[in-house]
């Protein structure tokens, strides 16, 4: 099938190019596989597919990344997201991943940080949620030996930025507060903004992104209760966990309790290369 | 549950999602986007749940890219075979397209180069997906907007060359056929009385948008009177087969959708099943 690949590479490779200004197709591209009819030449016929492939996922990244829209604003948006698709192409049969190296591609430390947590959420939104460990079984164990899971759909990221508050405040409306530590948002990333912009403030965060009953939540976590849930997601035993987090027990104690009754704390998803 | 008495069925569409839930509205069946569904957790799974418990599901695929030159993402296929075995689907569809090629995803349907090489390869992924799914798959002819100039056979011809040797069902999509037709300057009623009508599992009605030069497949319309006067003949050709309405975009109530999707019933033959079909291998099997 050497002709049918050079063919879909052909028209891949005309489709993916960046559009002109006026969102049509590069005149120097090469049209001539595509056949003529008595309303359209090769190049238009073609040009409908090109616009409807770039219209499509930038329409998926703008729904996707709302509060770094707010951000930048509107033109400064699109026209990073052209940039981004030009080089990063969609390689994943699903557009929910369309986005997933958008943090990494952003240079300023601000935007950067927005499209971490949006991505977070995009993630936090379907991934697993897998049967809790009760307290019980974690009392049973060997700290020695034992190892735990965190729940697949818990995010956890650090940030330069307040981006929880900031986004939240985009929401205001929609917001739903839910227990003295987590905010509420809206169950599904794709949501409104508002139009005025909230501020955003340079501070350093330590953020869970969670869904808890299908909606989404942020929860800032002490660096010491990141250190831990780190430690354990990367398949260190409990023993070791608790010591690179360097928390108190009393600190120990009351992170645990909480994270349990979250359901946090699972099995390990995989058993560990030295269990 | 037998599938040859599905009827009329609607998209599950998230706008829906509460009012199926809460009123349970009677309905035959509903037709989800797989890929919506492939994921691991969150509300999406949930709500299928909820609508499994009290509706047949039949699954309908956007990105197996059956005509793609590279072979079938094996990762893809996995996912699906998961999302098949919680939903008990009665068939399969996805598209008579390609869509990657190299890693690139265009996420697109984009036409086949209709030639007999092309149509052998196509028909051997689809056996190796029916035969890994475990579950009969009927093909979507697709709209389309630009023909190449390799292409050897008619459309029809293309299709019922790919059904025939990979030996699955048809989805016939006869919004598609009819904007097709426009786009190309084709007879609509030549494509229907060429395919091979015991092959047809599953029928498709939606609507379109018209432009100045080309038709594009939009489903964000009610059905145009040419839509279901080919919808007419296709029943006449190939019985009453599972109908389902796609309406895609500008989703009105679900009430406006279903009492649009129930016009589908005029046009069916009181007590005329459709002749031995993949409904009847799915029941059989």
């Amino acid at each position: 099938m050497k002709t049918l690949r050079a063919l879909q590479e052909r028209m891949s490779d005309a489709l993916m190019q960046p559009l002109t200004p006026r969102d049509g197709l590069q005149k120097s591209t090469r049209t001539d596989f595509i056949a003529p009819n008595d309303r359209m030449s090769g190049f238009e016929r073609l040009e409908i597919y090109a616009r409807q492939y770039w219209f499509r996922v930038l329409d998926c990244l703008h729904d996707d990344y709302p509060a770094l829209r707010a951000l930048l604003g509107q033109r400064r948006f699109h026209a990073l997201c052209r940039e981004y698709l030009a080089q990063h192409p969609s390689s994943s049969w699903t557009l929910r991943n369309l986005g997933s190296r958008l943090p990494e591609f952003i240079k300023d430390r601000a935007a950067r940080d927005v499209a971490m947590i949006e991505w977070a959420q995009t993630l936090a939104f379907d991934e697993a949620w897998l049967k809790p460990l009760a307290v019980a079984d974690l009392a049973r164990g060997d700290a020695a030996t034992m190892r735990l899971g965190i729940q697949p759909c818990v995010i956890l990221t650090q940030v330069s930025h307040g981006v929880d508050h900031f986004i939240t405040a985009l929401h205001k409306t929609e917001a739903e507060v839910r227990g003295a530590a987590s905010q509420a948002i809206t169950g599904s990333p794709k949501r409104r903004v508002t139009r005025r912009r909230p501020a955003l403030h340079r501070e350093r965060v330590h953020l869970a992104v969670h869904r808890q009953d299908n909606r989404l939540y942020f929860k800032r976590l002490h660096p010491k209760a990141f250190r831990l849930l780190t430690a354990l997601r990367e398949g260190r035993t409990l023993a070791e966990a608790l010591t690179h987090s360097k928390a108190s027990a009393a600190q120990i104690r009351e992170w645990f309790s909480e994270f349990s009754q979250l359901g946090w704390l699972t099995k390990p998803s995989t058993p560990h290369p030295k269990s | 549950m037998n599938p040859s008495t599905l009827e009329i069925g609607l998209g599950l569409r998230v706008p829906h999602y509460r009012h199926i839930l809460e009123k349970k509205p009677v309905c035959g069946w509903f037709e989800i986007i797989s890929e919506n569904f492939m994921v691991d957790g969150g509300r999406p799974l949930e709500v299928l749940d909820a609508i499994l418990e009290q509706y047949t599901v039949v699954q309908h695929g956007v990105s197996m890219f059956l005509g793609n030159a590279d072979p079938l993402d094996r990762d893809h296929l996995r996912k699906l075979k998961r999302l098949v075995k919680r939903t008990k689907t009665p068939w399969l569809s996805d598209h008579l397209c390609w869509g990657s090629v190299g890693g690139k995803c265009s996420h697109d349907l984009l036409p086949m180069p209709y030639t007999k090489g092309v149509a052998k390869h196509t028909a051997r992924k689809i056996r190796q997906a029916q035969d890994f799914l475990e579950v009969p798959i009927c093909v979507e002819n697709v709209s389309s907007y630009a023909e190449f100039m390799q292409n050897e056979m008619t459309e029809w011809e293309f299709l019922s060359e790919v059904v025939e040797q990979a030996d699955c069902g048809v989805l016939l999509d006869v919004n598609n056929i009819y904007v097709s037709s426009q786009n190309h300057g084709f007879d609509p009623r030549e494509y229907l009385r060429k395919v091979p009508h015991h092959r047809v599992g599953q029928m498709h009605i939606a609507g379109h948008t018209r432009l100045e030069h080309v038709i594009l497949d939009t489903h964000d319309h009610p059905v145009p009177d040419p839509v279901w006067s080919l919808y007419a003949e296709a029943v006449r050709l190939c019985g009453n087969v599972p109908t389902l309405l796609e309406w895609d975009d500008r989703i009105p109530s679900f009430d406006e959708v279903h009492a649009e999707a129930l016009k589908a019933r005029r046009f069916w033959n009181a007590g005329r099943k459709a002749p031995q079909s993949m409904r009847e291998e799915a029941l059989v099997a």
